[in-house]
């Protein structure tokens, strides 16, 4: 045949120069994919290929072997370029822009990130490391929190450290007697000049940072240890292992305002709502309850808004959502391992995790829509999760016994974690504006520097 | 073939239009629901061309596909339709990333002097099944649209339309170098509609 005469003297020219390479070239220069075509008899448009291989090359000068695919998009081109016979027409109005269902919101959070930003580098390493000796491997206490003076607060034994992140200077806030400690938990007031600091002998101490004095003792609210505490405004939240929680005004003279009966073991979980309206407390009793500002009486015991019994375990880590308000996260304990959400409103639990470890406390990013939760055994490692998929975006391990206390820089972007192999970690797993930038240490003199003694 | 010896179906024009603007209908919501332009579970389940369809519930997008489908119809009859086009771009950027391209030739002579043509049923609905398969399995090859995307339909018409009310002119919302798979066509022997679908080059395989 006259095509089959022609294709092969034209492969005989090329194959006179470079036999394997050209054909190489050939097919990777070439602008369709034509491994992707799928081929369809009817589209193949034999009759035009036979054409152009038999009649078709005589009187044509660029000899370009044309393919169906090369074919059909230049007689589409033509055609929709060929504005004189033909008329586009769309309708005026356009269908509806799909909405973003609820459960949709899955896929379309992704895309919405995607674009906007590419893949935040999130360091697998701890930035710095402190030594923390002598803290209390107490899975039921709150002994680490970080003001918004920039000022860490951590508590060691019987003493109360500051740790300055802006300065990276450690003072020694207090000491209190062997038969008063350890300390059990310190939380800072929201002005970030007042810290409490709850005490083995049920009591809770206030103290002016700025002045290193103590201001007042919080007595006979409990009668046992206080394990957990939480600021509202001037209302001072205290949670004790008598299952007791006590609202102190610390303003006025005799503090206690309220209390909440409910627990019926101790209280390890405690966090105020961002608008102040709700408290979220958790229980060794592996119960969590919303407690509502507003219903609080001031007289006597007070009833929950909700009680929740999901948690098989102890409950201590909780975490308001910073751009949901009625989204609480709660994380259960070794026999749990769970991490659940919550709509405070309604009681309803909206999702739930089992991370595979315990949860020993957890952080939003204030910045984007991630939960870091920080877990015991086997990994002791902390988890960032992406909410609401719940995609795991980092684990960052280096802990070597499991964390039980985790704090936030007030920029959002730090998180500082203790663990019972007494080290402080911090944790630039937030994200780094400008800010955390300026924070990061700038040179490090000596191999050794960035493991600093707090004492 | 045996087919049509077996059954003379009588075509008309007016049911020739009503089987493609009906096919219109279909491979649209088809193709909206395969490439997840709206959400899956805005989607219901029919049985057409002995194949499980599915339907958008979404008000919205139904009426616009109903008033479509009504319109092509009578461009359709009138032999006026040269082609649509089904046109998914980003909704962010508008960018086009998909154009699924229904060309449509019509005989002329039926429009004209309004004679039937013969062509059984079973075998265009047996034409659409297999074009409908392979929307349904476009998704096997056409790139992943990871973001969330809108849908437009063009219909290229003879320029001596007058355009209706409710419709503008528009671009043809063309994709610079694209790719270009052809299925399956169907033919009504009044109306031969064939089917291609053009999207944006992946960027893997450039390099």
């Amino acid at each position: 045949m006259n095509a089959g005469s022609l294709n092969s003297s034209g492969t005989i020219k090329t194959r006179s120069h470079y036999p394997l390479q050209e054909q190489f070239i050939q097919r990777k220069s070439s602008k369709e994919n034509l491994d992707r075509f799928i081929p369809n008899r009817s589209a193949m448009d034999f009759d035009y290929a036979h054409y152009m291989v038999t009649e078709g090359n005589k009187g044509k000068e660029n000899p370009v072997l044309s393919s169906p695919s090369r074919e059909i998009y230049r007689k589409q081109l033509a055609e929709s370029l060929n504005m004189n016979r033909t008329r586009i027409l769309a309708f005026k109005n356009k269908p509806p822009t799909p909405v973003d269902s609820i459960p949709h919101q899955i896929s379309t959070h992704n895309q919405d990130t995607k674009p906007a930003k590419s893949r935040r580098f999130i360091p697998q390493t701890s930035e710095r490391t402190l030594d923390a000796p002598d803290l209390v491997d107490d899975y039921y206490l709150n002994l680490l929190d970080w003001g918004s003076n920039n000022v860490l607060a951590i508590a060691l034994g019987s003493s109360v450290y500051l740790w300055d992140a802006t300065n990276r200077s450690t003072s020694e806030l207090v000491t209190v007697d062997d038969e008063n400690g350890p300390v059990t938990s310190i939380s800072w007031a929201p002005d970030g000049q007042h810290i409490a600091v709850g005490l083995n002998n049920s009591e809770v101490q206030l103290w002016d940072t700025t002045s290193n004095r103590q201001l007042r003792t919080l007595k006979g609210g409990h009668r046992q240890r206080v394990g957990s505490l939480a600021w509202n405004n001037h209302i001072l939240t205290t949670g004790g292992m008598d299952g007791r929680i006590v609202n102190n005004d610390v303003r006025i003279r005799s503090h206690i305002v309220e209390t909440y009966r409910g627990h019926e073991q101790e209280v390890c979980g405690l966090k105020w709502s961002a608008s102040g309206s709700q408290l979220a407390s958790g229980g060794n009793d592996n119960l969590l309850y919303i407690w509502d500002r507003a219903t609080a009486s001031s007289n006597s015991s007070t009833q929950w808004l909700h009680r929740l019994d999901d948690h098989t375990s102890s409950v201590k880590a909780l975490a308001w959502c910073p751009f949901q308000g009625n989204l609480l996260a709660s994380g259960g304990g070794s026999s749990d391992r769970c991490i659940k959400f919550w709509n405070t409103h309604t009681g309803a639990c909206l999702n739930s995790i089992d991370t595979g470890s315990q949860v020993c406390s957890l952080l939003w990013n204030k910045n984007e829509r991630e939960l870091l939760s920080s877990h015991g055994f086997t990994q002791n490692q902390l988890t960032l999760w992406k909410y609401p998929s719940m995609v795991k975006m980092a684990e960052l391990t280096g802990h070597t016994s499991r964390v039980i206390f985790m704090a936030q820089s007030p920029d959002g972007c730090t998180v500082a974690s203790a663990a019972a192999d007494e080290t402080l970690r911090f944790w630039n797993v937030f994200g780094a504006p400008a800010a955390a930038t300026k924070a990061a240490p700038k040179a490090r003199t000596e191999p050794f520097s960035n493991v600093n003694r707090i004492r | 073939m045996a087919a049509r010896t077996v059954a003379k179906d009588i075509i008309t024009l007016r049911g020739s239009a009503a089987i493609v603007s009906e096919f219109f209908g279909y491979a649209a919501n088809s193709i909206l629901y395969n490439r997840g332009v709206y959400p899956e579970e805005s989607f219901v389940k029919v049985k057409k061309y002995g194949l499980p369809m599915l339907l958008t519930e979404d008000e919205g997008v139904k009426s616009f596909i109903t008033n479509l489908t009504a319109q092509l119809s009578e461009w359709l009859e009138a032999g006026k339709l040269q082609r649509v086009v089904l046109v998914i771009m980003s909704k962010a950027t508008s960018e086009v990333l998909e154009r699924w391209n229904f060309s449509i030739e019509t005989d002329s002579e039926v429009v004209e002097k309004g004679v039937s043509r013969e062509k059984s049923d079973k075998e265009i609905m047996r034409e659409i099944q297999a074009i409908m398969r392979q929307i349904a399995s476009s998704i096997t090859y056409l790139p992943c649209l990871d973001e969330p995307c809108v849908f437009d339909v063009l219909a290229y018409t003879d320029k001596d339309v007058a355009v209706p009310f409710t419709w503008i002119e528009s671009d043809p919302k063309l994709i610079a170098n694209p790719q270009m798979v052809k299925l399956h066509s169907f033919d009504t022997k009044i109306h031969k509609v064939d089917t291609l679908v053009s999207y944006k080059n992946d960027e893997w395989d450039e390099q």
